[in-house]
């Protein structure tokens, strides 16, 4: 990994960048994918991951759109996969166009909608699109979406998915047995809820998960730091934080009454009256929001076994940069993104957003 | 019926356990009898028993032993490895709230069951959606013959 000081601020090239726009870097060796996040992992950097939420459209524009907010800000970003149940495009349609332009992306696979027979062939699919980073995760219910009457699909649990897909990149074949010719080269991810009970088992989900095949872990909103730093002990008692990358998840409340909304209505999430209470006496409740986000980034980076954070921003993906401008985790490194192979640094629209040390 | 059931899980394994070994031995009979033939009896004595204890959906690939004798299938979600991340602070069901997670259960479960190792870690492949409505007992029995070296 080389850092090349641009303007006061160093952004991440690796010494075998592509010299095509969109193509992936070479797979190193003992890594199983030609991505980005993989790479930033591995060198013991911290990463940074945001979540983009697809467009209820079928226009291009509004995913690339969506996608520059995050310009210099994250290592990848992932594209959801009908989060909350609702409809919008899919994640395989997100990441076929973004691959495409050079971003790297986790594509977050639901067991919701699709069965086994969709599911491997989606993978396939965006392996070949270049996607380099899979997750997957069971999804919430059909009841709380846009759909309820749905039929839920359920063929397979995120464990029994996560197998498949190892067993596709390891062993080249199928569930069936049947071989591919040329395997997924991805790096495989799952979620996890140190939040949800029962509590005391969620660190040995986390380690059967890492027996299923997951390799980096997103967890669900982290709003409260003494479940986290126990559930963390817990992870570190079984030696679990050296065999998977975690990103505890982080998000900016917009509002008390936001926070309560969400915390009666999006399953799992959790979050204390301490936290409400703070927003509810505030002036500014966005800013204190914020404020909340930057601390929580700054508190977990100091835990032991953390390997970076996953940023869900929904709705304020506009304010992801200036949180993590804030949080001060990135230190002086801008995430390499597309704008900077095609532009010169001195037009790159990312020192607008971030400033820069050294002018 | 369920909550007892896991709250008994160990008795309940035990009492499998002996009714396993013996239909293990009679395996030579059942084979001569017929595996198909066979399968009918055992199957009815086996939904009564397990709809009963367990509210068992009778999926033919029984991982009771492993979840606390928690049936899996009771899971909205049909999960087979583990409480999903919606499980409500009061420990019940994201999709019904009535009712409590099956997980939940099988953990408790689990935990009753024994004091080291605990079953429920192990990775549970996909179900075979093919095996529903048929016996689990009778299909662990011939696996089972089939390591004794009994002739099947």
């Amino acid at each position: 990994m080389k850092l090349g000081a641009e303007r006061g601020k160093l952004v991440l090239k690796f010494d075998d960048e592509p010299l095509i726009l969109g193509e992936n870097l070479p797979i190193r060796p003992g890594h199983n994918s030609p991505g980005r996040l993989e790479r930033v992992l591995r060198s013991g950097g911290f990463a940074v991951t945001a979540e983009i939420s697809p467009p209820d459209s079928a226009d291009p524009r509004e995913v690339y759109e969506r996608a520059a907010v995050f310009d210099g800000v994250v290592d990848a970003m992932n594209a959801t996969d009908g989060a909350g149940a609702n409809c919008h495009m899919s994640s395989v349609g997100m990441c076929s166009l973004l691959t495409r332009r050079g971003y790297a992306m986790v594509m977050q696979v639901s067991c919701r909608d699709r069965n086994r027979i969709a599911i491997q062939g989606d993978v396939l699919g965006a392996s070949a699109m270049g996607v380099s980073n899979v997750l997957c995760l069971t999804g919430d219910g059909v009841q709380v979406g846009d759909h309820p009457e749905a039929k839920p699909v359920f063929d397979l649990d995120c464990m029994a998915a996560l197998s498949m897909l190892r067993n596709m990149r390891d062993n080249h074949c199928f569930m069936s047995g049947r071989e591919i010719t040329s395997p997924p080269k991805v790096f495989l991810g799952a979620v996890a809820n140190p939040f949800a009970p029962p509590l005391d088992y969620r660190p040995l989900r986390l380690a059967k998960k890492i027996t299923a095949g997951a390799q980096f872990i997103q967890t669900q909103y982290c709003y409260d730091i003494k479940v986290f730093e126990h559930y963390m002990k817990e992870v570190r008692r079984e030696g679990l934080h050296e065999e998977v990358f975690i990103l505890p998840g982080v998000g900016p409340l917009a509002s008390a009454r936001t926070a309560q909304w969400i915390r009666s209505n999006v399953p799992g999430v959790h979050i204390p009256d301490a936290v409400i209470n703070r927003l509810k006496n505030a002036k500014d409740q966005t800013e204190e929001g914020i404020r909340i986000c930057v601390e929580m980034i700054q508190m977990l980076k100091e835990i032991e076994g953390i390997h970076g954070v996953h940023i869900m921003a929904y709705r304020h993906e506009h304010r992801v940069a200036e949180v993590v401008e804030r949080s001060g985790v990135l230190e002086d490194r801008v995430p390499w993104h597309p704008g900077l192979a095609v532009a010169p640094m001195e037009e790159s629209p990312i020192h607008e957003r971030l400033g820069t040390v050294n002018p | 019926m369920r909550h007892w059931s896991v709250c008994h899980s160990r008795q309940l394994k035990k009492i499998y356990e002996v009714i396993e070994r013996l239909l293990t031995r009679l395996y030579p009979v059942i084979s001569k009898f017929g595996y198909e033939r066979a399968e009918i009896p055992v199957f009815a004595v086996e939904k009564t028993i397990k709809g009963l204890l367990l509210d068992s959906q009778n999926c033919g690939q029984c991982i009771v032993g492993s979840t606390g004798m928690s049936c899996p299938r009771n899971c909205p979600k049909l999960l087979r490895n583990g409480p999903c991340g919606g499980v409500r602070t009061d420990g019940m069901c994201e999709v019904l709230p009535a009712m409590t997670c099956v997980w939940v259960l099988a953990w408790q479960g689990n935990k009753q069951m024994t004091d080291t190792e605990y079953p429920i870690q192990v990775v549970q492949p996909a179900i075979d959606n093919r095996l529903r409505g048929s016996s689990a007992w009778l299909r662990e029995v011939r696996r089972r013959a089939g390591e004794t070296g009994l002739e099947i």
